[in-house]
């Protein structure tokens, strides 16, 4: 091998760039759970579960459309449920706990929502 | 082109198909480890083969004036001729694609006001040089923000990336420019290689496999991040789980990530074999990273054989006896070289 110094410390820098994303999750914590609080005296979420897990920030999206452009401020779920839309009051109004379940999934999955530089965490919830 | 695009296609249909009908596992686990050590082993591999061929020679370009006397000005960063020289050619040509940026394009125009007739022109054409810098830029980003699926807790740098990325705030989920521009670059390195006429004459199935693998691994990021949404937080926990090699289920997961995953160990194990082989092998490249200093420095062909030298000064000694009694002048008389 030539220049065998130059090339060997090229191959270590490669092998050790391309392989980080091993050494950059196992330096840290494993994660296995999302491991968010849950609202305890409620039983369903606006939509099914699945859907609000995939697609919240997207009804977020409507919900704001709706209101704000369309002044419609009632959402009618897919089961016929009627809510107000409202980011605050209403989903805030049963996920109380903003720490440990909203901003819990998101600083995990480096989510950063800008909503809260204007809309307001609801007193009472441990912010 | 067209059967690189099918063969695309079928990658992603057998990957679709595969997760839906429960093989995730298959996909999303064991390709995806396969594909690691294949890439690292491939590209190690290649870059001993290439580190074994010998380069006796510099092999200068015609890029710019070499060094030479003092009153002619030397092309520094085209044709350096010493080992700092070269690391800025070579730091210039990584970072902004130095040797692109001169890319000129030759053509023929037909009816020339100052030739009055057919004058062949010369222009310079930045536009190969804006999209292939824009798609590595956007590529590296896009690759860096991955890292929020790998690292728990997530640095900070990662953070102000995507805040940058997103500072449009359009949309929820927000759009990310990268991500766009991706897509737009690969489609101009597309077409650039289907309207140009001379481009696609010498366009083979190994420069659009690429482009359409890269497309596909593009559109169903996309569409995982904006359409056809997956749940994030559960495709970090198998992510974590792949990267503690302790894989956990496939539960949850929509057939498009697995069709994305797939996709993306393909180019992983395509990668070693293929001319995307230029990211390691830029810093191989003899007219990159050579100083041009043939007229300063003499370099040895190693293989050359041992040189069998015989001087006049021996030629005299073996036959000055003989030489002295056909009469031929000699540089030692006998008498005085027997002292
Ligand atoms: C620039 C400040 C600002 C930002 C940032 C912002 N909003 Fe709003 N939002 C408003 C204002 C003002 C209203 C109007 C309130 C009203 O008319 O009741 C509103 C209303 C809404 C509404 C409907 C009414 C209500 O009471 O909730 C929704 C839903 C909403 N915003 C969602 C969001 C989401 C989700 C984000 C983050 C992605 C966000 N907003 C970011 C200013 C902002
Ligand atoms: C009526 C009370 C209520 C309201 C209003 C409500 N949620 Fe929920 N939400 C719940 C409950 C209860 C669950 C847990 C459902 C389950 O586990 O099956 C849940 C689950 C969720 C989940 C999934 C968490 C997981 O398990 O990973 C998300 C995300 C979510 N909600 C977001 C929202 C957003 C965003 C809004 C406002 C648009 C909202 N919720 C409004 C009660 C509510
Ligand atoms: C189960 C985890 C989880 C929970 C719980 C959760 N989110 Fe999210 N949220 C996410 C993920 C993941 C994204 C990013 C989606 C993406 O990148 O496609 C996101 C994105 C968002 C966005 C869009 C941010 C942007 O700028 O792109 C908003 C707004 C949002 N969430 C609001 C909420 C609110 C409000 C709650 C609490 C009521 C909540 N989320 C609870 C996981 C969660």
């Amino acid at each position: 091998m030539y220049n065998a110094k130059a090339v060997t410390i090229g191959i270590i820098i490669f092998v050790i760039l391309f392989t980080s994303p091993f050494w950059a999750s196992l330096l840290g914590k494993s994660y296995k759970e999302t491991g968010i609080s849950l609202p305890k005296n409620e039983k369903e979420c606006v939509e099914t579960t699945d859907f609000m897990r995939n697609k919240h920030m997207q009804l977020l999206n409507e919900w704001r459309d709706e209101a704000l452009r369309n002044e419609n401020r009632v959402y009618v779920a897919s089961n016929g449920k009627k809510w107000a839309i409202s980011l605050q009051n209403t989903c805030l109004k049963c996920h109380t706990d903003y720490k440990e379940f909203c901003d819990k999934c998101h600083v995990a999955n480096s989510v950063d929502p800008y909503c809260w530089t204007c809309h307001l965490i609801p007193q009472g919830s441990t912010k | 082109m067209l059967h690189s695009l099918l063969l695309v296609l079928l990658i992603g249909a057998i990957a679709w198909g595969g997760a839906t009908i429960g093989l995730a596992s298959l996909f999303g686990v064991v390709l995806p480890y396969v594909a690691v050590v294949v890439f690292v082993a491939g590209v190690v591999w290649r870059m001993v083969y290439w580190a074994k061929s010998p380069v006796p020679f510099r092999i200068p370009t015609t890029g710019g004036q070499e060094a030479s006397l003092d009153f002619i000005k030397q092309a520094k960063y085209d044709c350096p001729n010493t080992t700092w020289g070269v690391i800025q050619r070579m730091l210039l040509e990584v970072f902004c694609f130095r040797s692109l940026f001169r890319n000129t394009l030759g053509e023929v125009r037909v009816d020339d006001p100052v030739n009055k007739g057919p004058r062949t022109i010369y222009y310079s054409s930045k536009w190969l040089w804006f999209f292939a810098l824009m798609f590595h830029y956007c590529f590296l980003l896009v690759f860096l923000r991955h890292f929020r699926f790998f690292m728990e807790p997530v640095p900070s740098c990662i953070n102000f990336l995507e805040s940058l990325d997103g500072i449009m705030q359009i949309g929820s989920p927000r759009f990310f420019w990268t991500g766009g521009l991706l897509l737009v670059a690969l489609l101009f390195l597309l077409a650039r290689r289907l309207f140009n006429q001379r481009l696609r004459y010498i366009s083979l199935i190994n420069d659009y496999f690429p482009l359409f693998l890269l497309l596909a691994i593009v559109g169903t990021g996309i569409c995982l991040r904006y359409f056809d949404k997956t749940e994030i937080a559960q495709v970090k926990v198998f992510i974590m789980g792949l990267t503690h090699f302790s894989p956990v289920g496939t539960a949850g997961i929509n057939a498009l990530f697995f069709t994305h995953l797939t996709l993306v160990c393909v180019l992983l194990i395509y990668f070693p074999f293929s001319k995307l082989m230029h990211m390691p092998g830029v810093f191989f490249s003899p007219t990159r990273n050579l100083p041009n200093n043939s007229r300063a420095v003499r370099h040895v062909n190693p293989w050359n054989p041992p040189k069998q030298y015989f001087t006049y000064a021996e030629y005299e000694d073996t036959y000055r006896d003989a030489m002295a009694d056909a009469g031929l002048p000699l540089e030692k008389q006998p008498e005085k070289a027997a002292e």
